[in-house]
């Protein structure tokens, strides 16, 4: 058994290796359009002159870096580069502030071509991180596969405004699916503050980098798993109540709720089916030190069904929890029933923490056929133990000496006769 | 058997010959982590899974287990390079199931706190035993997925950032007749990125269940024939 799946395993991946040689021939003329998009955002303010990456200049490693990872780029993945900070090199801040240009257009990478804009680069200006993060945003546009911007840079935003965290949230929830990763190349607490920020906001991740390899590996990594496919959830706004709540069907969905704030959806389960829900509530900003999550299904009447829930500590991503409801079958009605799903948080924050959008949803559905009778609780109703044995065994013996001396009476009796 | 792993390692080196350099062909052990439920990277039983990645990352995993079997993950963060690192830090082994809720680690250390010169650290975490089926009210362990997700939880802020490596590996034990149970979900939770385990989803119709009944039902009539013996009218000829 083990050994046929092996085979059959390898078979697979012969297969899979073969299909693999065939499609860069079919798709000749470039990734398709649900292909991942990638935009690297280079930072070529004047600090990036300064020598502490393995010797080097952060300029000189990071271009080093990128020549690698442009000739390690995925066949399918569309890489773009935008600079920030690349051309004005002026005291006058709104002008620097201004200056983040796309350099190479995100699309099926010309390996010669894009090695040459980056060789060109010179450490001048600011810092416009918010304004970078826009236009990358742009660049990548919005037609369809999933969008990751890679940030590398040495220093926070030198602009102040638009303060570049809340940028990457505001961009976070308009609902594109937008990664933002980071990469510091200083580790001092204010742009490790900032970068780790704008990744948190983002579902991205903050990597600080001391070693060239570190660097190129990094960004390597970054664009491979832009090119891991992933199922892309659709928006849905959540109500109030059950009553206005939106319809939805299996998939995965993603909505925004504030703190303290639930949201609810519809589902259609017919007899038969179990419902399935996992739901989790992202923390994307700074939050309060406890908090928690309650899924609850509810009948069309407001009665409770079942409901999950977690409660936490600490650092986190999300909150998650789920339920499963399985509906009976029934002979007499075979219509569908309404179950609400209402999705809570009790996530809080100080103060001084931005309310506006709130915190991620995302709500895995599925609707299975689902048997929920079992006839007996032990494997087919099978027994087990010694207690048994002496059960069983002195149940025989009690009836091997109940009809032995039925019958010896039967024949004393017979005698007497 | 050697043979037959032979021959699959010869068809997987071929598989790779045939690909067309620069393109990725599936590696037998994982070397990525997820960043979140949704990207998992799935992982097999029995499978040292590695990854690199930095301090605050949240990394994710997810394997298969079927009913019967009691999972056991264990993870070893390799951590960054002391001279850079300025505190102690506490990382954390969460598990959880196909529905994302939050599995109880029975046994071994879930969360362990690295002092500033540690290496490296390592976590446990001993589920309880799958059940083919439970009430709906119920979070028991059910076969499908079970997403592991690996993160710092408590490290200085200047640490984070700094290069990680980590390694997971997911075993099980089977609980044998003990644990054999009825009943069975219509699919295991959320198992599509996942291979049926050893065993299957809803464990082997065998147990050890079926010894001890028959065994009973043999000693009963064995007993009752005993019994029957001692008791009747011995025959007189």
């Amino acid at each position: 058994m083990i050994i046929r799946k092996r085979l059959a395993a390898g078979a697979c991946a012969l297969l899979a290796a073969l299909a693999l040689g065939v499609t860069p021939a079919n798709a000749a003329d470039g990734p398709s359009k649900d292909s991942p998009k990638v935009e690297l955002v280079l930072d070529v303010s004047g600090s990036m002159r300064a020598t502490d990456i393995d010797g080097q200049s952060r300029m000189t490693a990071a271009k080093e870096a990128f020549n690698e990872v442009i000739d390690g780029t995925p066949e399918s993945v569309r890489l773009g580069i935008r600079t920030l900070g690349a051309s004005y090199a002026g005291e006058d801040k709104t002008l620097g502030c201004r200056d983040s240009q796309q350099l190479y257009r995100v699309g099926k990478v010309d390996r010669a071509d894009a090695k040459e804009a980056v060789s060109k680069l010179q450490p001048t200006g600011w810092t416009p991180i918010g304004l970078a993060l826009r236009g990358a945003d742009q660049d990548l546009g919005t037609d369809g596969g999933s969008r990751r911007i890679v940030l590398i840079t040495d220093g926070e935003d030198s602009c102040g405004l638009p303060d570049p965290c809340d940028v990457a949230r505001e961009l976070a929830a308009k609902g594109t699916h937008l990664t933002i990763d980071t990469l510091g190349l200083a580790s001092d607490d204010k742009t490790r503050e900032q970068l780790s920020c704008i990744a948190e906001a983002t579902g991205g991740t903050y990597t600080t980098v001391h070693h060239r390899k570190e660097l190129s590996g990094r960004i390597k990594q970054l664009v491979k798993r832009a090119d891991t496919p992933v199922e892309t959830p659709k928006a849905v706004s959540g109500t109030e109540e059950c009553r206005t709540a939106p319809e939805i069907g299996a998939g995965i969905w993603t909505d925004r709720e504030t703190f303290a704030q639930h949201r609810v959806y519809k589902v259609k389960v017919k007899p038969g089916q179990e419902l399935r829900v996992a739901a989790s509530v992202g923390a994307d900003r700074p939050v309060d030190r406890d908090y928690g999550v309650l899924v609850r299904a509810m009948g069309e009447n407001g009665q409770e069904l079942v409901r999950g829930s977690d409660a936490g500590s600490g650092r986190t991503d999300v909150m998650a929890s789920g339920l499963r409801y399985p509906v009976a079958e029934d002979d007499n009605d075979k219509a569908p029933r309404t179950v609400c799903l209402e999705v809570s948080n009790s996530f809080s924050a100080p103060a001084s923490v931005k309310r506006d959008p709130g915190l991620p949803v995302e709500l895995a559905v599925d609707v299975v056929k689902g048997p929920d009778d079992p006839s007996d609780l032990a494997a087919f109703g099978l027994g087990r133990g010694w207690v048994l044995l002496l059960v069983l065994g002195l149940t025989g013996l009690l009836a091997g000496l109940l009809f032995g001396w039925l019958a010896r009476w039967r024949i004393a009796v017979w005698r007497e006769n | 058997m050697r043979k037959k792993r032979m021959l699959s390692a010869v068809l997987l080196a071929g598989a790779a010959l045939l690909a067309p350099a620069g393109t990725a062909v599936a590696d037998d052990t994982p070397s990525e982590a997820g960043t979140a439920f949704r990207t998992a990277v799935a992982i097999e039983q029995g499978q040292k899974a590695t990854a690199n990645g930095s301090t605050g990352d949240y990394l994710y995993w997810q394997f298969p287990a079927g009913a019967g079997q009691r999972p056991t993950v264990k993870a070893t963060v390799t951590l960054p390079d002391t001279a850079n690192r300025t505190g102690a830090a506490t990382w954390r082994l969460d598990v959880y199931d196909g529905l994302r809720r939050r599995q109880a680690c029975t046994a071994g250390e879930q969360a362990a706190t690295a002092g500033q010169q540690a290496a490296t650290v390592a976590l446990t975490c001993t589920l309880r035993t799958v059940r083919p089926w439970s009430e709906r009210w119920s979070n028991d362990p059910l076969p499908g997925a079970y997403y592991v997700r690996l993160t710092v939880t408590d490290a200085p802020d200047r640490d984070l950032g700094l290069p990680v490596k980590a390694e997971v590996e997911a075993t099980s034990e089977d609980m044998g007749g003990a644990h054999a149970e009825g009943g069975s979900l219509g699919k295991p939770l959320h198992a599509t990125a996942l291979a049926e385990p050893d065993g299957g989803w809803n464990g082997s119709w065998w147990s050890g269940r079926w010894g001890w009944t028959i065994g009973g039902a043999a000693l009963c009539a064995l007993a009752a024939i005993g019994g029957y013996t001692l008791t009747r009218h011995p025959r007189r000829r």
